[in-house]
């Protein structure tokens, strides 16, 4: 069997694993990029929609053009790259088995490994959508994939199920390509995608949304004839009476994204429940040693940008810890959910780490404006930064700066209306 | 087309016939109105091979479900069937169910099994079953119970079948029968067969075949049950896990799969139309409710799927299988659970009922009695991956990320003795799309691959056959036709 | 100050933040925003209110290339009641690999003085 041995093996050539496989480059180490489809650039070939690049390159990119200038980079250094590779196992040892073609089963030995194989989508069967099973069921992406990259129409008429950015995107670009696009069907009060999504994708082609509104039905034997479609009380229970038909022959289902994650699991990477991802300390490494993770594989983003700059410090971070550059201490605090708190990222934080400033990530659970986002230490607001808008659609991103005070307890992170006293 | 014996269903039932009379030198055709087998009954099945003590002694269920139990082992090894004797228990959640297994023990005992016992320590039994409900009183349980895929069995007995001569006839619905000096079946698309035998698999539509040529005897009735599907590596079931039975029904289930998921149903509902396997709002809940009866703590966020089956069952609640009034015309109906834990036994006696009507049937010297696969990839060690693929290159592309499903198990199942031909068939062939993204990744690769091995457009690959067309044209199309 | 005769929000589209930006316009003809958080954000809802335009995102059938379509883009945004017909001419239109990002694949289109570029290299097929 064909072994591989380099220093850092990044896994999963999307936004992530380009940004991750550059900035480790940059910082002086050997890379491998693996990745299974023909190509580089992850799901951003097939998102052919602008909307990409402000953050990083200040300017706004097609998915395409932003994965052609990091794909323009990786070739500029000449980084090895293992394309159509199939990662099957990564051992707790760090030794990766992959296959391929022409090299068959492979073993890489690297010092680190970049875990960034992004997310995938959830399924009708993942929400349990009564009803029959005929073709014409796809989930947002994988249409994505048959009209932008595959080049084929998988309908005519289209019912969308869920707000997300995918589905919105597609509604607009089925609608662009003379489909027609009956509705957006989403159980929130409010879209689960970008707002920008909802007025560029949907208003501006009269798509109508229907927010609290569910589908209870699918019909048709063999291709979807219709779907049923009800309103939706404050539990998410359809109200008997509300029920309405669409006559359609495709439903697209926009209804989340979840962290791939069965690989960091062979390796023994501990996850969160919440996230669905690895968890992390504030060097995304996960629990175990060597083994770092960036992207979506941690947590679902909503920009492009912010996994291309994730990977970007993972890679410097994992390139300064094989170098020894970086020494992880192993003492943590740990970060706490609190009030309308969904998530925070990383979970761990170790106390020197303060010497700079740590960057958080997290999402709220419902939307709210004018707040305070609060970080405690035994009930001790240690800093609080306002926001306008805190929506779940939105990942807010705080950089906790340099703090002389010594953190030796847990933190906890809670949300508080700015007109609110904190809750205790 | 003349034929000794032609059988009508190509499900779990008919699909056993076929494979033990491929045993014997006769000319024998099975007959299916779908493109494939097993997309009927079968399909949608707990792949349960019951332990033998719950069907009443005295009835066929009982008889040949008893009778088929030794029988397994084999023919999975045979035809490379995923099997596992991995035993059930019948849970008792109150103090006044215990009473219940200890009359099943008896009803067990009676139909001959001795394989099993009571176990009414729950710190005992929840060490088996840590996910168990901690309320458990006692459990009935029975080793000799096994988990199989029936689908792969009834694949792999058709499979088997054909090499050893079998004729097989999809998309031909039966519409038909006359008794001349022959049978004459005729098939909607105009194709007559002549046969001396038939045999009426048909399932849900048996008694339909059977009033063909004027029996109308029995009714069969569509009983849905609906199920979840989980993800493989969240919840450890170790065993098959039955609730005390109600008079209708084994009760909602909870058991693991051969490929390592585990489900909750079926319920039990009877209804009208046998063409409907849509699953219901209420219905699944009625499953979920039930699920969680045995495991409190079901991880529904990792449900993979949801799926519906019917049930065929006859109006006197009991499987039918004779020679009836007309001489060659052989009924084998009401084949619902335990159905597919008998399939191996009934086969054999509708053999016995083809020898005490004077068919000649002489045991073929050549018989092949086992079916090659190609290997299961996934399952084979890091070693033997790389030399598989030095063999063969499309060993060595992943199309299914789930269930580790390589290019070239999906060629090999298209290229089989039963052709795989639309999305459907690569799926219940090679498990491609059954995993957690149900298909996300791999279908646009898989309908690649379908055009490229049948010489077709994408257009004209299927999900399960004709009207079940997966795309409608180019992604330009459309617009090019707009004003 | 002058009297408003018209006014209308619009939500901002520059950034995921989705500003809702009210555009009034005066008797004396002046146009003006309030409520945007940046100049990008005044700069639109004002373009939005007079003359809304969008850059077109689309696909174009490939002649031998690694992939059937080569995803494209205006360069500049184009009136948004144009879209269509600029996806109906799109349509009709095949181009040769090997494409280069950037390169103009349609110059001119519907003489809207915008052109349509290509969004990634794209090889050749090899034969």
């Amino acid at each position: 069997m064909k072994t591989y041995i380099t220093d850092i093996a990044i896994i999963g050539g999307g936004p992530a694993g380009l940004a991750a496989a550059i900035s480790a480059y940059e910082n002086g180490v050997n890379v491998l990029l693996i990745e299974r489809d023909f190509e580089l650039g992850g799901i951003l070939p097939q998102c052919i929609h602008n909307g990409f690049g402000l953050g990083i390159f200040d300017e706004e990119l097609t998915g395409p053009e932003f994965a052609q200038r990091y794909i323009n980079k990786v070739m500029e250094y000449k980084i090895p790259i293992m394309l159509n590779t199939m990662v099957l196992e990564i051992r707790p040892n760090k030794n990766i088995l992959a296959v391929n073609k022409n090299e068959g089963a492979i073993l890489v030995k690297p010092k680190a490994i970049i875990l960034a194989m992004g997310c995938r989508e959830r399924t009708r069967g993942n929400i349990r959508i009564p009803g029959t099973r005929p073709a014409g069921i796809y989930t947002a992406g994988l249409a994505q994939r048959l009209v932008n990259i595959e080049g084929l129409m998988p309908g005519k008429k289209f019912v969308i199920l869920g707000s997300g950015d995918i589905g919105m995107i597609m509604a607009r670009r089925l609608t662009l390509e003379g489909a027609e696009v009956k509705a957006v069907i989403e159980i929130l009060p409010y879209t689960s995608g970008l707002i920008r999504n909802k007025v560029q994708c949907l208003d501006d082609f009269g798509i109508p949304l229907l927010l609290q509104h569910t589908i209870i039905e699918i019909k048709g034997k063999d291709r979807v004839e219709s779907v049923v479609v009800s309103k939706v009380d404050e539990n998410w229970e359809p109200i008997k009476g509300s029920e309405k038909s669409f006559e359609c022959d495709t439903l697209l289902l926009s209804v989340g994204l979840i962290p791939e994650n069965e690989l960091s699991k062979t390796a023994g990477v501990e996850l969160d429940p919440k996230t669905r991802g690895p968890i992390i300390n504030n060097y995304f490494q996960t629990n175990v040693e060597g083994i770092f993770a960036c992207g979506n594989v941690l947590h679902v983003n909503d920009l492009v940008d912010n996994v291309a700059s994730e990977g970007t410090l993972t890679g410097e971070i994992a390139a300064k810890f094989i170098k020894k550059i970086i020494k992880i201490d192993k003492n943590f605090v740990q970060l706490l959910c609190g009030r309308n708190i969904g998530y925070v990222l990383p979970q761990k934080v170790n106390k020197t780490a303060f010497k700079n400033s740590v960057r958080f990530y997290m999402r709220v659970k419902k939307p709210e404006n004018n707040v305070y986002i609060n970080f405690k230490v035994n009930d001790k607001l240690i800093y609080k930064k306002f926001e306008r808008f805190a929506r779940p659609s939105e990942m807010l991103i705080i950089d906790l700066p340099k703090q002389d005070i010594l953190i030796d307890n847990n933190i906890l992170i809670e949300v508080i209306p700015k007109e609110k006293k904190s809750e205790n | 087309m003349e034929y000794d014996i032609a059988i009508i269903g190509a499900g779990i039932s008919g699909a056993a016939i076929a494979r033990e009379l491929s045993k014997y030198s006769v000319k024998t055709i099975l007959i299916e109105k779908n493109p494939s087998v097993s997309m009927g009954t079968t399909k949608a099945n707990s792949g349960i091979i019951h332990g033998g003590y719950a069907a009443k002694n005295g009835t066929n269920k009982a008889r040949f479900n008893v009778a088929s139990l030794p029988l397994f082992e084999k023919v999975c090894n045979d035809l490379n069937v995923s099997y596992s004797k991995i035993g059930s228990f019948v849970v008792a959640l109150e103090k006044d169910q215990i009473e219940k297994l200890y009359e099943l023990k008896e009803n067990g005992l009676k139909n001959g099994i001795k394989d099993f016992k009571i176990i009414e320590d729950p710190k005992k039994i929840l060490k088996m079953e840590p996910n168990l409900n901690p309320n458990v009183c006692g459990v009935l349980y029975c080793p000799g119970a096994a988990i199989i895929s029936p689908y792969e069995l009834c694949i792999n007995f058709v499979e088997n079948a054909i090499i050893n001569g079998l004729r097989f006839l999809p998309d031909s619905e039966v519409i038909e029968i006359k008794k001349e000096d022959k049978f004459k079946i005729i098939i909607r698309s105009g194709i007559e067969i002549k046969s001396n035998i038939v045999i009426n698999a048909a399932g849900l539509y048996a008694d339909k075949i059977s009033s063909l040529v004027g029996l109308d005897y029995f009714k069969i009735t569509p009983r849905k049950g609906e199920y979840v599907l989980f993800d493989k590596n969240v919840m450890k079931i170790n065993h098959i896990l039955f609730p005390v039975p109600t008079k209708i029904s084994k009760g909602i289930v909870v058991s693991p799969t051969v490929s390592n998921n585990f489900f909750v149903g079926p319920n039990a509902k009877n209804i009208d139309d046998k063409e409907d396997i849509s699953c219901t709002l209420d219905g699944l809940k009625e499953v979920i409710e039930g699920g969680k009866k045995l495991i409190p703590n079901l991880p529904l966020r990792d449900a993979i799927t949801v799926f519906a089956g019917l049930r065929a069952v006859s109006n006197n609640n009991d499987f039918i299988i004779e020679q009836t009034e007309i001489d060659g015309f052989i009924n084998v109906a009401g084949i619902q659970s335990p159905g597919l834990s008998s399939c191996l036994g009934i086969a054999v006696y509708v053999v016995d009922i083809l020898k005490n009507i004077g068919i000649n049937l002489r045991l073929k010297t050549d018989f092949i009695p086992t079916l090659d696969k190609p290997p299961h990839f996934a399952y084979l060690s890091p070693k033997d991956k790389d030399e598989l693929i030095k063999k063969d290159e499309n060993y060595g592309r992943v199309i299914c990320r789930c269930e580790t499903i390589t290019e070239a198990e999906i060629r090999a199942a298209i290229n089989s003795p039963l052709p795989a031909r639309t999305l459907d068939d690569i799926k219940f062939r090679t498990r491609a799309g059954m995993g957690r993204c149900q298909g996300g990744f791999c279908t646009s690769r898989i309908i690649s691959i379908l055009c490229d091995e049948l010489g077709k457009n994408p257009t004209e690959i299927t999900k399960h056959g004709k009207g079940s067309e997966l795309v409608i044209g180019t992604t330009k199309h459309l617009r090019r036709d707009t004003k | 100050m002058s009297e408003i005769v018209d006014s209308k929000i619009i939500t901002c589209i520059g950034c995921p933040k989705g500003c809702q930006v009210k555009v009034s316009k005066f008797k004396n003809g002046n146009i003006e925003a309030e409520g945007y958080s940046c100049k990008h954000g005044k700069e639109y809802a004002i373009q939005e209110y007079i003359d809304p335009r969008r850059i077109l995102t689309t696909t174009i059938i490939v002649k031998n290339g690694i992939l059937p379509l080569i995803p494209v883009r205006s360069n500049q945004p184009l009136p948004k009641n144009k879209l269509f017909e600029c996806m109906k001419e799109i349509a009709n239109i095949k181009v040769p690999a090997p494409i280069k990002m950037g390169d103009v694949l349609i110059k001119n289109i519907l003489g809207l003085n915008v052109d349509i570029i290509a969004s990634r290299d794209l090889e050749s097929k090899i034969n």
